[in-house]
Parts: structure tokens; C-alpha cells; sequence
């Protein structure tokens, strides 16, 4: 009886959908106030039963209620608890439930923190994000029903969850990454509110800011998570192995950056309007795509859910219709748009031009890779694979001149910059950082490697062109400190966003330049030296979890002598399922990671393993924390809360003015 | 001219959306129908061990597993025993492919983990595994004794997918050339 109930909130907030995606929509293009007032309390309408429809699927699993079928799927008797509430994102169908829920908790947010905002803009806003809800929810009950029940009989026991999922990173890294990704619909739905309307101004790139900024930092972090946990969890051994489920998160993050930053400079200047809007319609689009590729078994990989061409076909279709109908009224609409071209070929506008460009390529990059062996067959029916030196190739050297350009870009002015300019403030910089970057991995890691100390120096260069800028912006008042205060929360957000990407250059080119493995067979009692550390090996014993029982492994880490630590791989069996798995054994650090996995026994008691040792990855993940915090602070910037005050008033007696007669 | 440019991403969105819908239809957990049921690309590669040039005509004369594997690839220890005892048991012959590693990690992997192989074929550069449409290892093809590819797994092969994915399969392989 249960289950049903959270199918019938399902439904109900189907129907709620369908009002809102269609009355506000209609009443801002008549001026019907009453009409467009409905936006907000059915928006909460339809996060309630969302919500009651989630709990319900998380009660279910708790309960170990078999007889619905995704329960029954992804869950077991054995299951520890909070496995359980997580299993609700197990699999395809929970997960588009979460998925939907996270689409109305951001739809919520915007109507809740959108008091500021003329009523015809929320209404447009609102019902975008109704139609996109619909269609998800309709893609549920109609291919992918989480409350389907197993009839006649109900099973006593589940088929377990995959083992790989049970693991904290499994419990934080989708929801996260869902919000992002989730994120970019409201970016899209202000684009078309802003396509629909015909308004596209600063008061509406201030609008849509802050919402960019947050979602692009919580997809940072998304990604960032998902990269961390495929690190130590699927041991990949690396932090991004460019599989064709990784791509699209990717590819949505370098849209999304490309928008901020274009974004930026439509509030600042009035410039690249139509090219904002295209971003964002691009960024969602990217996020669809993922949703379509991991979900429709177009391409396999380790994320991939159970393929089923019916559903394929159907989010294609939303995919194609959705992005569809918003490129056509780009091109209708985009035209009206006047963009203000008054920037000269040395600006601040011409750099964050170049940074779009770059990153729209990287970004189109990925795609073709991803794509392409699917492309290719579908033209040619042969099977190619293409495979991370493509990716590395195309990605590094883009990336290089991104960075050149992003020490640049903020030093800048607006409008026009001299060139005598820039190299006075740049020149020193740039000989430093060259000094800088040669020396540092020599003097730290007392290696030499072309790539490092390229990537040292671009670190280098980011950060003492920073320090520059924070210099002069800060000389104008009478103490710096005073100087500080008068700058925005908003630059501080870019600046440090700016510092992460160089924390995180320095971890990607040091981790994968310096690091080092061995592939052993050990005894109890051996050791095995690999780098400046020992690795002593003190024996097996048997562990029994909840739901697996395994072998650990006892070694003992030593530095010069001295004991660091000691290290317990793993090797499990899951019970219910049968299958096996590895745990890793990784002592973390912040200058490098030690990192054990366990192979299988031998003869005479012997275990193999293999033996990794990672300088400065979690500089990787530290980087894309300093992203998001940036991403998280200028959003905060209260000149947007400020703005949006003044606004109002001025919007009120607007309104007052136009739309008595509408009722 | 000037509005028309506006067009292009709606075009390209839709040239897109058609290929997309394409790619639906085509079954890319199998090997594509052209690859089974047609006989092993030709090569003429190293091996691992020993580093002996190898070509078509060094494999079993009988029917055996092509495995695809990598000194960097964990799911591939998880198969390794089923594949070991393969070997050990005579039951079947497996040939490596060793994709995208290393030589000497891979020399290492074999040592420390032992080495179901008949023989390893180094593929550093992947050319071969282009050539089967590999997606990454682990990936396993059964090849008949007339060297034609008739099956292929996707993932790891434990004892359960042997059981209950290859065996079927071999017995009905066996089954229809019996009946020939």
C-alpha cells in the first residue's frame, strides 16, 4: 500500500506540472497576474510530493519491502542501514527520482529567493522549469516506475547492491553531482524566460549570477567528488580516466565555465548577450546528454545503467525536443538582442572572448571524442575506441593557453588597455614565474620533468599575476587592508577560483609526472622498498563486515627507518551477490598518497599487491574545493541582494502601472 | 545573412539529435555484426614474454579465449583465477592481449599474479585492440578453432559468467559444428 502512495504523489505533482508548465507561461505573455501568481505555491506543491514520493522509495528500501521491484533490486537483508537510504540512488530508476527531487528543490530555491525579480519573469522562469519537471516525472511513471512491484509472489530476500556502490563517496558524490548537474536548468530556464521575454539586460545577468555561480560550483564539487571517489573506491589508480560518463559532467562544467564567465561580462558591459544565452542553452543541453548517455546504454561503461532503448528514445526525445525548441527560439530571438560592441582588441572583453572560445572548444573536444565512436559506427558500422591520449593531446596544450590568458585577463581593463600596461605589471611576473617554476620541483620533489615544470610555471604565473592585481587593486585607499575591504565578495570569488586552478594544475602535472608503482608477491614478514619508503609486510587475517567476509592484509609503512603507519588492504566477498571486490589501503597526504591494493594468495603463504605511490594528488580535489568556494563567494557578492532591492521597487510601481486591467 | 547564422546550432543540434537516435539502435554491448562471426584481424605483434614475433598462425589450433588485460586494470585480478584455472585445468586456452600497459609492469603483473597466457600479445599502442573495438579491459573473445571471433564479453569473467554465459555458449557452438 505504501509504494502506491508514493506513485500516487508521483502523479500528483505530474499534474501539478502540467499547470505550471502551461498557466504562468500563458498569463506573463497576456499580463494575468493571477495566473502568473501560481507559479510559486504550485512549485512548492510540486517539491511536496516529490519529496513524499522519495521518503516513501527510502522507507521502502529501510523496510526491506521486496516486493518492489527496484528494492528488491538493489537492496539486502544484510544491507548496513545507510546503504539502504542510499540504494535509493542505486540504480536507474531511484536515481532519476532523486534526480527529478533535486530539479524541484532548485526550483523551490527560485521561488523562494526570486521576491526581487518582476513577477512575469518568475512565472517564466518557474513554468520552463514545470515543463522540464513534467517531462522527467512523465519519463519515470512511463519507462522507469522506482514503485513497480514484483507480482504474484514477492521475493524474502534482495539481489544486494553493487558492491562498488557501498562506500561513502557512493552516499555523497550523486547528490552532489545531480544538484549541479540539476543547477544548469535554472541557468536555461532564465535564458528562455530572457528568450521569451525579449529581456536581456544587465538587471537579468545580475538575476541569473548568482544561480550560475552556485550550480557551477556544486558541479565543481560533483565532479570533484566523483573523481576522488573512483580514485580510491573503482581503484583506477588515477583521478580521471576520461571514460564516456565522465565526459559529459565535463563537458557541461566547461560550458558552464565559459557562461559564467561570458555572463560576467554581459552584467559588466552589456556585451556577448546572445552568446550567453547560447552557453547556457549549450550547458543544459550537456547536462540532458549525460542523463542520455548513461541511461540509454549508448555507450558502456562502468556507470552505465541497464540499457533499454524504449527509454532512450524517450529522454531523446525530451532531449531533442527540449533543446530543440530553445536553439529555434534562439535563432528567432537572438537577433533582437543589441549587444554593445565598444571594447577595443587589447580588453578585458577580448580575453574573457578568448577564454569562451577556448573553453567551447575543449569542450566540443571532449564531445567529438566521446561521441565519436558511436558517430563513427553509426556511418561506417565499425567499432573504433578512442581512448585518453586523444583526449590528453587535444586537452594540455588548450588548457596551457588558457592559463597564459587567465593570468592576463584580470589585470586588464575594461573597454581598453594599454600594452605598455600590461607589460609593466606583467613583465616581472612573468620572468618570476619562469624562475619560480624551473626551481620549485627541482628544490621540493628534486626531479626534473618537462611537463612539471611547464605546469609550475603556469601556477607560478596565476598566482603572482593575482597577487599583482590584489596589489594595485588594494594601493588606492589609505591602508591595504582598508583597499581590501572595498573589494567585492564577487572578485575575492574569482580570485580564489583563479588560486584553485592553479593548485589543481600543480596536482594533475605532479601526480601524474612523478608518480610510482611495483607490482610485488610478498610473504609475512618480507619487505619491499619503493621510493624513499619501506613496506613491511606482517600477515593476513580474516574480516567479517555486515554483509562480506575478506582477507586483510597488515602492512606496516616505514620512513627511514621510522614507522609511519600501518596499511590494511582488502579483499571482500559479498555474500549475497557473490561478487568480489578490493579495498584499498591509501594514506593520505598532503605532499602524496600511499596507496596498497590487494592481489591474491599464493603459494606458501605469499600475497600479491601492488604498490602505488602519489605525490600531490590531493592537490587535484584541493583545487576544485578553491573553485567551488570561489564559485560559492562571488554568488554571495550582496551587490546582487542590493541590486535586486532597488530593483524591486522600481518593478512594483511597474507593475502597478501596467497590469490593472489584466484580471 | 547576418540572421541566418543563428541557425547554425539549431542545425547542428539537430544533425546531432539524428545520430544520437542512431546510435540508439545499435547494439554496442555486443561486438557490431561484422566483427562476429568473421575471423580475428590479421597481426603480426611481440609478445610480453620473450618479446617473439607472433602473427595469426601462432594461435591454438582449437577453440580458446582472447583475453584483453592490463597490469593497471583491478577487475582483471578479480577474473584471474577463473582464467588460471582454465589454464590449469586444460579446460580451455587463453591468449593475453596485453592493451595499453607496459612491458615491464606487465612482466611484473604476469610474475607476481601468475600467468594463465598461452602467449601475451603486446599491444602498447593499442592498435589491436582498435582493430577488435576493445573498450577497455578486462574483454574477453571466444575465437574457434578456425580462428573466427564468435563470442565477446564485456567486463570481468568470473566463474559465474563462465557458467552461465560461456559454457551455454560453447556448447552450442560445439553443438552446431557437431551438427555440420
Amino acid at each position: 500500500m505504501i509504494p502506491e502512495l508514493g506513485q500516487f504523489s508521483l502523479i500528483l505533482a505530474l499534474c501539478l506540472c502540467v499547470i505550471l508548465g502551461t498557466l504562468p507561461l500563458i498569463g506573463a505573455s497576456r499580463n494575468n497576474l493571477l495566473w502568473m501568481n501560481l507559479a510559486r505555491p504550485v512549485t512548492a506543491g510540486v517539491f511536496v510530493f516529490l519529496a513524499i514520493s522519495i521518503a516513501i522509495l527510502a522507507y521502502a528500501f529501510v523496510q526491506d519491502d521486496f516486493s518492489v521491484q527496484f528494492v528488491q533490486q538493489h537492496s539486502n537483508l544484510l544491507l548496513p542501514t545507510r546503504y539502504k537510504v542510499t540504494a535509493v540512488w542505486g540504480g536507474h530508476e531511484g536515481s532519476f527520482l532523486l534526480w527529478t527531487f533535486m530539479l524541484s528543490g532548485w526550483m523551490l530555491a527560485v521561488s523562494i529567493y526570486s521576491k526581487s525579480m518582476p513577477i512575469d519573469f518568475v512565472a517564466r522562469v518557474l513554468g520552463v522549469l514545470g515543463i522540464i519537471c513534467f517531462a522527467y516525472i512523465l519519463f519515470m511513471l512511463a519507462t522507469s516506475n522506482p514503485f513497480d512491484r514484483v507480482v504474484p509472489l514477492s521475493p524474502a530476500d534482495g539481489a544486494d547492491l553493487n558492491s562498488a556502490l557501498q562506500d561513502i563517496g557512493f552516499i555523497i558524490h550523486p547528490p552532489t553531482l545531480y544538484m549541479g548537474y540539476v543547477g544548469f536548468s535554472v541557468v536555461f530556464a532564465f535564458a528562455m524566460a530572457a528568450l521569451l521575454s525579449g529581456r536581456l539586460d544587465a538587471a537579468w545577468a545580475r538575476w541569473c549570477r548568482p544561480w550560475a555561480n552556485t550550480a557551477w560550483a556544486v558541479l565543481t564539487l560533483g565532479i570533484a567528488l566523483g573523481s576522488w571517489w573512483a580514485y580510491y573506491e573503482l581503484g583506477w589508480g588515477g583521478w580521471w580516466a576520461w571514460d564516456p560518463v565522465e565526459n559529459p559532467p565535463l563537458i557541461t562544467w566547461l560550458f558552464g565555465t565559459a557562461m559564467i564567465h561570458s555572463l560576467a561580462a554581459t552584467e559588466k558591459r552589456g556585451v556577448f548577450k546572445s552568446w550567453t544565452v547560447l552557453l547556457a542553452i549549450l550547458a543544459f543541453a550537456g547536462s540532458l546528454l549525460g542523463t542520455f548517455i548513461t541511461r540509454s546504454g549508448l555507450l558502456t561503461s562502468v556507470h552505465a545503467f541497464a540499457s533499454d532503448p524504449t527509454r532512450g528514445v524517450f529522454i531523446l526525445l525530451i532531449f531533442g525536443l527540449a533543446i530543440g525548441f530553445a536553439l529555434l527560439l534562439f535563432a528567432l530571438r537572438a537577433p533582437l538582442m543589441k549587444s554593445d560592441f565598444g571594447f577595443s582588441l587589447l580588453s578585458r572583453e577580448i580575453f574573457l572572448l578568448a577564454n569562451n572560445v577556448i573553453l567551447v572548444v575543449a569542450s566540443a573536444s571532449v564531445l567529438l571524442g566521446t561521441l565519436f565512436p558511436m558517430v563513427y559506427q553509426a556511418i561506417t558500422d565499425e567499432l573504433i575506441s578512442i581512448g585518453p591520449p586523444y583526449f590528453n593531446a587535444i586537452f594540455a596544450p588548450l588548457m596551457v593557453l588558457l592559463i597564459l590568458l587567465l593570468g592576463v585577463g584580470p589585470i586588464c581593463r575594461w573597454k581598453k588597455t594599454s600594452a605598455q600596461y600590461l607589460v609593466m605589471q606583467l613583465g616581472r611576473v612573468a620572468l618570476s614565474s619562469v624562475a619560480l617554476g624551473v626551481l620549485l620541483p627541482l628544490v621540493v620533489l628534486l626531479k626534473f620533468s618537462v611537463s612539471a615544470t611547464i605546469a609550475s610555471i603556469l601556477a607560478s604565473w596565476i598566482c603572482l599575476a593575482m597577487l599583482t592585481d590584489l596589489v594595485n587593486k588594494s594601493a588606492n585607499k589609505i591602508t591595504r587592508l582598508q583597499g581590501l575591504k572595498s573589494l567585492s565578495l564577487s572578485y575575492f570569488g574569482m580570485q580564489i577560483a583563479h588560486f584553485g586552478v592553479a593548485v589543481m594544475l600543480i596536482g594533475a602535472a605532479m601526480t601524474s609526472n612523478f608518480s610510482s608503482e611495483k607490482s610485488v608477491l610478498l610473504a609475512s614478514g618480507e619487505s619491499i622498498d619503493l621510493g624513499e619508503y619501506v613496506f613491511l609486510f606482517d600477515g593476513m587475517t580474516s574480516v567479517e563486515g555486515p554483509n562480506y567476509i575478506g582477507d586483510e592484509a597488515h602492512i606496516q609503512v616505514l620512513r627511514d627507518g621510522e614507522f609511519v603507519r600501518n596499511l590494511n588492504p582488502q579483499r571482500r566477498l559479498y555474500v549475497a551477490s557473490g561478487s568480489p571486490s578490493t579495498e584499498m589501503a591509501i594514506d593520505a597526504g598532503f605532499f602524496r598518497d600511499l596507496f596498497i591494493t590487494l592481489g591474491e594468495a599464493k603459494e606458501g603463504g605469499a600475497w600479491s599487491m601492488t604498490i602505488y605511490i602519489k605525490p600531490f594528488i590531493r592537490w587535484v580535489w584541493l583545487g576544485a574545493i578553491f573553485m567551488a568556494l570561489g564559485g560559492l563567494t562571488a554568488a554571495g557578492d550582496k551587490r546582487y541582494r542590493r541590486l535586486r532591492r532597488r530593483q524591486e521597487e522600481l518593478l512594483a510601481e511597474d507593475l502597478k502601472a501596467n497590469l490593472q486591467p489584466a484580471l | 545573412m547576418s540572421k541566418l547564422k543563428f541557425f547554425i546550432p539549431a542545425i547542428g543540434f539537430f544533425v546531432l539529435a539524428l545520430l544520437l537516435w542512431r546510435g540508439l539502435y545499435l547494439n554496442t554491448r555486443d561486438l557490431p555484426s561484422v566483427l562476429i562471426d568473421k575471423p580475428l584481424p590479421e597481426f603480426e605483434m611481440k609478445t610480453v614474454i620473450g618479446s617473439q614475433l607472433v602473427t595469426n598462425k601462432d594461435l591454438p589450433d582449437k577453440m580458446f579465449l582472447l583475453n584483453v588485460w592490463g597490469s593497471y586494470c583491478l577487475p582483471c585480478l578479480v577474473e584471474h583465477p577463473t582464467l588460471m584455472r582454465l589454464t590449469e585445468e586444460g579446460e580451455m586456452p587463453v591468449v593475453g592481449v596485453n592493451y595499453r600497459d607496459r612491458k615491464n609492469l606487465a612482466i611484473d603483473w604476469l610474475g607476481v599474479n601468475g600467468n594463465p597466457f598461452s602467449f601475451s600479445l603486446l599491444d602498447e599502442d593499442g592498435k589491436l585492440g582498435i582493430d577488435l573495438g576493445v573498450y577497455g579491459a578486462p574483454e574477453t573473445f571466444l575465437i574457434d578453432q578456425n580462428g573466427v571471433i564468435r563470442y565477446r564479453h564485456v567486463s570481468v569473467l568470473d566463474e559465474t559468467v563462465w557458467q552461465e554465459v560461456f559454457q551455454p555458449a560453447i556448447t552450442a557452438l560445439r553443438a552446431e559444428q557437431a551438427g555440420i
